[in-house]
């Protein structure tokens, strides 16, 4: 995925808002990329013009070379958003099998991939509960397995764990990671905590607001097995040092 | 030392009858009862007096009470004088008779349910128009809400004049009538309920690339069931009242509604309050089984209990 001189203005009616100007950007294939910033830094706006939920005014934007309408037509993406967006009267089975009724095929390979993708997010047996019997962090395992069973290239989640507490967020981004390194996938990853970010990336992109803009890309090394013992290391702290160095930075010309 | 309520037999009873339904539900109805009566003597007492003082006959007020409920044509008939005459009119006739209350309920419910199908099946298919056609919003709402301010009474017999010149007459006029007052509701609560998803679940099934169809099958609609009862119920309601009015200019055949128009031409109020009766209580039946089936659906439909 490649962006240059990329920008999205809102026009409202106190007059236009930045939301990104000038974002130049290349994702390569199997990356883990965060977007890291504070709210209205335009990480979410970045993320839906990716998906092709906003449209950019300016500057270019492809993904595996084609325009992201072109791209979200061929279902090339999976994305997972803030909240599980489960659909309240479908079983855990039928929403997750939903991306799958759209595009239509038989319901031999639906049952075979929401099975195959519910062992993933580790909810097998649970295929026949609606969503309201399950816990917050387990629908958001199901939205997962929801965006995983399109069998895309490439995931993008925006703040999925957001809304859970500490504990369950580690257990999932641990899981998160160990499902990237197996399935190969590119993960475009926004979230507002540093060390998620540092975790879970191979790439961290730091973003300011108003307008919204990238401020620094900083490359991690740490090897695609790694567990949440790594978080003790120096090396993570100098890279989380990095980032909210680069978020004060943003921020120095806002009070 | 407080004292349990359970223990005591007696209070433990008052409190149960209280805290569910059926006290609240006995305690209104007996007051409606009560009013009625009272209604009953005060209205009609004015005619007894004068039907004792021509007759030159000694009255004490507890003759009064007892005569003023047994006129024949009361201002206002008593309850148990009405639940007679439904109970002769309704049990005590061949069904196939003219002076059988159940034929006549028969004669207005095909048309009230065929108003409620066609309206609901119109209302539906307006709410949909709107839904997705940004244009039809601004060009058909305006038309359809000025469509409510017309009394229907004024508007029916026009239906029935119009559409007897081009050679329907019968059921259809009257279902038409019922229809009008019916797709209301079924449009507004299905605006409503398609517009109902959230940004979220919207966005979902557009990552998806789902066409308008998909679109509609899978969220719109579902989406929108709560609504569709909701308004169903008004809807079911109002088709009724359409069916009654539907029946009066047509001069006055058959139905709830030609009992009415019958009994006021003959000032034969028992007759028009056991037709009202009947009408509400069939009302109520129909709107209790949407709720069943509003119910059974739901639950199909995985809501929270």
């Amino acid at each position: 995925m490649k962006c240059e001189k990329l920008s999205l203005t809102f026009e409202t009616a106190d007059g236009p808002v930045f939301a990104l100007s000038d974002i130049d950007l290349q994702i390569n294939h199997g990356e883990f990329i965060s977007f890291i910033g504070p709210s209205g830094c335009g990480k979410t706006t970045l993320l839906r013009t990716i998906a092709d939920l906003e449209k950019s005014t300016g500057g270019t934007i492809t993904i595996n070379g084609v325009s992201p309408e072109q791209a979200r037509l061929k279902r090339d993406y999976g994305y997972v958003f803030q909240s599980s967006a489960l659909y309240p009267w479908r079983t855990i089975e039928k929403n997750i099998a939903l991306p799958l009724e759209i595009m239509g095929l038989p319901a031999a390979e639906q049952k075979a991939r929401v099975a195959k993708n519910l062992e993933l997010v580790d909810l097998t047996g649970f295929e026949q509960k609606f969503p309201w019997q399950l816990s917050g962090g387990m629908q958001q395992r199901v939205s997962i397995a929801r965006a995983l069973c399109l069998e895309p290239e490439l995931l993008l989640m925006d703040e999925p764990f957001g809304a859970l507490d500490e504990i369950v967020r580690d257990h999932l981004n641990e899981q998160l990671l160990r499902l990237w390194d197996k399935t190969d996938k590119t993960v475009v990853f926004v979230t507002h905590s540093i060390p998620e970010a540092v975790f879970l990336s191979t790439k961290i992109v730091v973003m300011s607001p108003r307008p919204g803009k990238i401020i620094d890309v900083i490359e991690s090394g740490f090897p695609r097995d790694r567990t949440l013992d790594i978080r003790e290391t120096t090396e993570f702290l100098e890279i989380a040092h990095r980032v909210r160095e680069g978020l004060r930075a943003g921020h120095s010309y806002d009070d | 030392m407080t004292t349990n309520p359970a223990s005591s037999p007696s209070l433990g009873l008052a409190n149960r009858v209280f805290a569910g339904n059926v006290g609240p539900i006995v305690a209104i109805s007996a007051a409606i009862f009560m009013i009625w009566y009272a209604g009953a003597v005060y209205l009609n007492a004015p005619w007894q007096i004068d039907k004792f003082e021509r007759a030159k006959i000694e009255w004490s007020m507890s003759d009064l009470v007892e005569e003023t409920l047994k006129q024949d044509r009361p201002v206002l008939p008593a309850p148990h004088q009405v639940l007679v005459e439904m109970n002769k009119t309704i049990f005590g006739k061949k069904i196939t008779s003219k002076r059988s209350l159940v034929f006549h309920t028969g004669v207005t419910l095909s048309t009230t349910l065929l108003g409620f199908v066609i309206g609901t099946l119109l209302g539906g298919l307006l709410a949909v128009g709107i839904v997705h056609v940004p244009a039809l919003e601004k060009s058909l709402m305006p038309w359809i809400i000025s469509s409510q301010t017309i009394p229907i009474l004024a508007l029916a017999p026009m239906i029935i004049v119009v559409l007897g010149a081009v050679g329907l007459k019968g059921l259809v006029p009257k279902a038409i009538i019922s229809t009008y007052l019916c797709f209301f509701p079924v449009t507004i609560g299905m605006v409503k309920g398609l517009r109902s998803p959230n940004p979220l679940q919207m966005d979902l099934i557009r990552t998806y690339s789902a066409d308008k169809w998909q679109t509609f099958w899978k969220l719109r609609f579902p989406s929108s069931i709560p609504f569709l009862f909701a308004s169903l119920k008004v809807a079911i309601a109002a088709s009724l009242v359409g069916a009654i009015v539907g029946e009066m200019p047509t001069g006055a055949q058959a139905g709830l509604g030609a009992r009415l128009l019958a009994g006021s031409y003959y000032g034969q109020t028992i007759q028009i309050w056991s037709a009202l009766l009947t009408a509400a209580t069939v009302a109520a039946l129909m709107v209790a089984l949407i709720g069943v089936l509003e119910k059974y659906t739901l639950r199909r439909m995985g809501t929270q209990p």
